[in-house]
């Protein structure tokens, strides 16, 4: 019987250790061939670590390349897109989780459809309808864009937050002389700042991440994120592995901060968005 | 302070009316009790006086100005709720303070206020604390101080003491008597409790199903309960309800189902054959006396203060109360009877009919 | 010290229609983001696919009818995109939730350092999915990729190739990298599902002289149910509409190979520009993803009445 029980244990924590180690392995590749030389990427072939490191490719790709400029214009979208959304979420989802009016039936059918039908299907028609505003090409336009795919998963987030407060403290705040909206202000959303939060994270990484859009609606390198950026150098360099692997690094640094930020939030994240990634 | 008006309230969720006109006069400085079985509408009832329910007909009128159309913050009263609702990001000055601060009164009179409410409520080496630092007592001191801090035109509970220990309860409930005493403050209250209830009260509203059964002081309810309803509702162990027949003669009486004649202290004036209930309070059953009835003894709960028994007599359930240990050894029926001058009567629409 | 009671008047009508126009007010820019970015362009590319609309021809605009339909019906490239939008949407979850499940029954075992395994584990999720596809493209890559020489070397490759440019063997690559990426999504909802569920329940089916087993398959299995139906059936049409892997790692290519109708609309907006066309095929994709929810409805609903 004890034996079963460590034979067991021992099963468990070496599963665990598989899948710690397929979880990790790409990222440590990644940064793996971020540090070879380029002469030993040839020659010292599938080994695990190579027989010294270099820093060169990241101090190339932050000096000699457009990367610093994608990465800003990346910063800016997903950071604009992250605290728009946050805003005007908070707002509709505090509607959805306080009021109950004859429209909200509705607001909520609406945002349960967009997160079903393929985004994909949007890009020619946003193409068309952006570009004689002068809005392709542009982190505005990207910002508009991004922020309306990612209000009702936000929404829905925030309502799950919001239905976490009591709505006896607001009644308190209202009997102690507070209006609806200033019950709003100084009671909830200073108790709903780890929800806060934990949206912008998410919304931060979901921006981040999104290549099609950026794809079709950036053309310049002016204007481009960090994935339009990254695929463009790709398909033009094929084959400076080490520059593209530092660039890839780096585009990763700002998705760990924020998996930190939001780690103890992924599952009800995940379940406000149960469509989303 | 102030009078509180409530003339015809109805209140409907949807399609459901859950209060059907309720009328109900508070008189300044009355500390008014609502009691009432679960989901008979006292806490809606409670909402609406406090604004965080709208009035679906009817008028509120607190000190003779009418407040349907008021927000709660232009009512100018306080509640303190189940939950206490303290504002968790706040310690407990900030708490007490929050209502002053929203009307932008002066830094001094505010610190002033709070510690004189703090004074009152032995709340000084807290003051700095959060309330998850707080007991469940200390909490509910935190909410009472909340209330008095801005000295509000009434006071508003609903069931404030509930999430107490027995022994915390008993302890808040002589406190708040002691407060009310010292404020004189317009208040109303929301409970389960009987004893609270009873202790507290100027006068108590027993309400059942959205209606008001019975408003009086709370020895009027329990000595002269309107109807059934009410003389089940209150007192512990609740009243027995004996179904019978009046008779008028050769003197006025009932008739209980087995055939046991019941004598009433005077002729109430009914039809004779009417079906009437008759009751009684377990205190008022006679035990041990020679004549009366038989009654079997089916189980004995000493509760330390008195003892109650559970009776049959001739198939009807009968509760009686004794401080008299000495039925304890009592055999398996005991000899009861029902003193005529403690005896309740109710119609058959189960409303009370007056012995006295 | 009395308050003074603020001088505000009973303003019957005016509070009612602040009281009833809030929710209103808190919701109207996210309604109004929503439409006219979501909803608008879904109506206008819906009218796209019955038009001609060529982004470099100047000339295009005109309704065609049901020219494109016509014409995708005799499109061998979008049948092939039809299969392989199944083949890649079926493997996929499966694979996910297989895994996704395994993980979240190994992390619902309480043991030290279990915070941190977890942070480990579900790291891929936050890996941005451009970047897992490179990531993944790399990988497979002979030159810089460890992955075809360990194939090799297990026998399951003739030769060390990237085995994004066999036809035959493509399609693996972008899977591989979504399971890699969705186990997380699964395990975590799994996981979440599984704490819901009471303890004591546990404890009562052991004291009852459940076994381990005995226990997975009529305690846990039944509760996650629900979970695992709604997740699976989401997470299916989300990933049939996720296109960022293939058209990072391999573009549709080789020969098609492993294009879904996903990709594929995005390369004739994005490479050939031709809107109307794509359209066309968005609508078809849309209207099959309606039947796939259909039908699960009235499944659920069959299912509902039968017990
Ligand atoms: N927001 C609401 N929507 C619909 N019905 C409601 C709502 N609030 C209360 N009710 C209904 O109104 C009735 C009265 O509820 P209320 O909360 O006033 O009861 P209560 O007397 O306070 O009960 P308790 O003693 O359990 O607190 C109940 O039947 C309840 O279901
Ligand atoms: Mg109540």
């Amino acid at each position: 019987m004890r034996n079963f029980r460590l034979i067991g244990t021992v099963a468990h924590r070496l599963a665990l250790l598989v899948y710690i180690a397929v979880a990790l392995f790409p990222l440590y590749w990644l940064l793996k061939i971020a540090v070879t030389p380029d002469k030993l990427l040839y020659t010292e072939g599938v080994r695990l670590w190579p027989s010294h490191i270099t820093w060169s490719h990241f101090r190339f790709v932050i000096e000699n390349s457009d990367f610093p400029i994608f990465f800003r214009n990346s910063v800016i979208v997903s950071g604009s897109t992250a605290v728009v959304v946050t805003a005007l979420s908070s707002l509709s989802g505090y509607a959805l989780s306080r009021f109950s009016f004859r429209f909200k039936f509705w607001l909520v059918g609406l945002m349960l459809v967009t997160q079903m039908f393929p985004l994909v299907m949007l890009v020619a028609p946003i193409f068309k309808l952006l570009s004689p505003l002068g809005l392709t090409n542009s982190l505005t336009g990207l910002v508009i864009v991004y922020t309306a795919f990612n209000l009702p998963f936000a929404t829905f987030l925030m309502q799950s937050f919001f239905d976490g407060i009591p709505k006896d403290l607001e009644e308190a705040a209202m009997i102690d002389g507070a209006s609806q909206f200033t019950a709003f202000r100084e009671i909830i959303l200073p108790l709903t700042l780890p929800g806060i939060a934990a949206t912008l994270g998410f919304v931060f990484t979901a921006a981040w991440s999104e290549l099609l859009f950026a794809l079709m609606l950036i053309s310049g390198n002016d204007a481009a994120t960090f994935p339009v950026g990254l695929l463009g150098f790709v398909s033009k360099f094929a084959v400076d592995f080490g520059q593209m692997m530092a660039a890839g690094v780096l585009a990763l640094i700002p998705a760990c901060i924020f998996f930190l930020l939001i780690q103890r939030y992924l599952v009800q994240g995940l379940t406000a968005g149960a469509v989303k990634g | 302070m102030a009078s509180i008006d409530i003339a015809g309230i109805t209140k409907n969720f949807g399609n459901i009316e859950v209060l059907h006109g309720i009328d109900l006069d508070i008189e300044d400085g009355e500390f008014i009790v609502l009691v009432g079985p679960s989901g008979c509408g006292k806490s809606t009832l409670l909402r609406m006086i406090a604004g965080l329910e709208e009035v679906s007909s009817g008028d509120i009128t607190i000190a003779g100005r009418r407040v349907n159309d008021l927000a709660p913050r232009d009512r100018d009263i306080a509640m303190v709720f189940q939950s206490y609702a303290l504002y968790p990001h706040m310690n407990v000055a900030g708490n007490m303070s929050y209502s002053l601060r929203l009307r932008r009164t002066a830094k001094d009179r505010i610190a002033q206020a709070v510690s004189g409410a703090a004074g009152k409520l032995g709340l000084e080496p807290l003051l700095d604390r959060r309330p998850k630092a707080l007991s469940g007592g200390q909490r509910q001191r935190v909410a009472m101080g909340r209330a008095i801090v801005r000295q509000p035109k009434a006071f508003l509970f609903d069931e404030p003491l509930s999430n107490l220990d027995a022994r915390l309860r008993e302890q808040m409930r002589a406190e708040i008597k002691r407060l009310h005493a010292e404020l004189g403050a317009t208040s109303i209250y929301v409970t389960h409790d009987q004893i609270e209830a009873m202790t507290l009260a100027d006068r108590i509203v027993a309400m059942q199903g959205g209606v008001v059964q019975q408003v009086g002081t709370p020895l009027d309810l329990y000595d002269r309960p309107a109807n059934l309803f009410v003389a089940g509702f209150i007192g512990s162990p609740g009243m027995n309800f004996l179904p019978g027949r009046y008779d008028a003669a050769p003197g006025p009486a009932v008739i209980l189902a087995d055939g046991a004649r019941i004598a009433l202290p005077l002729d109430p004036g009914l039809a004779p054959g009417a079906e009437v209930t008759l009751g009684i309070r377990p205190e008022h059953v006679a035990l041990g006396e020679s004549g009366g009835m038989e009654a079997g003894v089916d189980l004995i709960e000493p509760t330390g203060l008195g003892i109650i028994l559970h009776l049959s007599l001739q198939g009807v359930g009968l509760k009686a109360f004794t401080a008299d240990r000495g039925v304890l050894n009592s055999g398996p029926s005991i000899r009861v009877s029902l003193p005529s001058a403690h005896l309740h009567l109710f119609d058959s629409a189960g409303n009370r009919v007056a012995l006295r | 010290m009395t308050l003074a009671a603020r001088p505000i008047e009973a303003r019957p009508l005016m509070r009612r229609l602040a009281i009833a126009w809030e929710p209103y007010l808190y919701s109207a820019p996210t309604v109004i983001l929503i439409v006219t970015v979501m909803l608008v362009p879904l109506v206008v590319g819906i009218s796209y696919a019955f038009r001609d609309i060529q982004l470099l021809n100047p000339f295009s605009g005109g309704y065609v009818g049901l020219a494109h339909f016509r014409e995708l019906w005799q499109d061998q490239a979008f049948f092939e995109a039809l299969r392989n939008t199944v083949w890649w949407t079926g493997a996929s979850v499966a694979l996910q939730f297989f895994f996704g499940l395994i993980l979240a029954l190994l992390l619902n075992v309480p043991f030290a350092g279990r915070g941190l395994v977890q942070a480990l584990v579900f790291l891929p999720w936050a890996v941005p999915s451009f970047l897992a596809g490179l990531n993944w493209a790399w990988l497979f890559n002979p030159v810089v990729g460890p992955l075809p020489h360990w194939l090799f070397a297990l026998g399951i490759l003739s030769s060390p190739e990237n085995i994004l440019s066999d036809p035959n063997l493509a399609m693996w690559g972008p899977i591989a990298a979504n399971v890699w990426w969705g186990i997380p999504f699964f395990a975590i909802t799994m996981l979440a599902a599984m704490q819901a569920i009471p303890a004591d329940l546990y404890e009562a089916a052991a004291i009852d002289g459940a076994g381990p087993l005995q226990r997975f398959g009529s305690i846990t299995l039944p509760f996650l149910a629900p979970t695992i139906a709604i997740t699976v059936l989401l997470r299916t049409v989300w990933i049939a509409n996720f296109a960022d892997l293939i058209v990072v790692m391999t573009g549709g290519g080789p020969a098609d190979r492993t294009q879904i109708l996903a990709s594929y609309i995005f390369t004739q907006a994005f490479k050939r520009l031709d809107f109307g066309y794509a359209s066309a095929v968005s609508l078809v994709l849309l209207v099959l993803l309606l039947i796939y929810s259909l039908l699960i409805v009235a499944l659920r609903q069959t299912v509902l009445n039968r017990s």
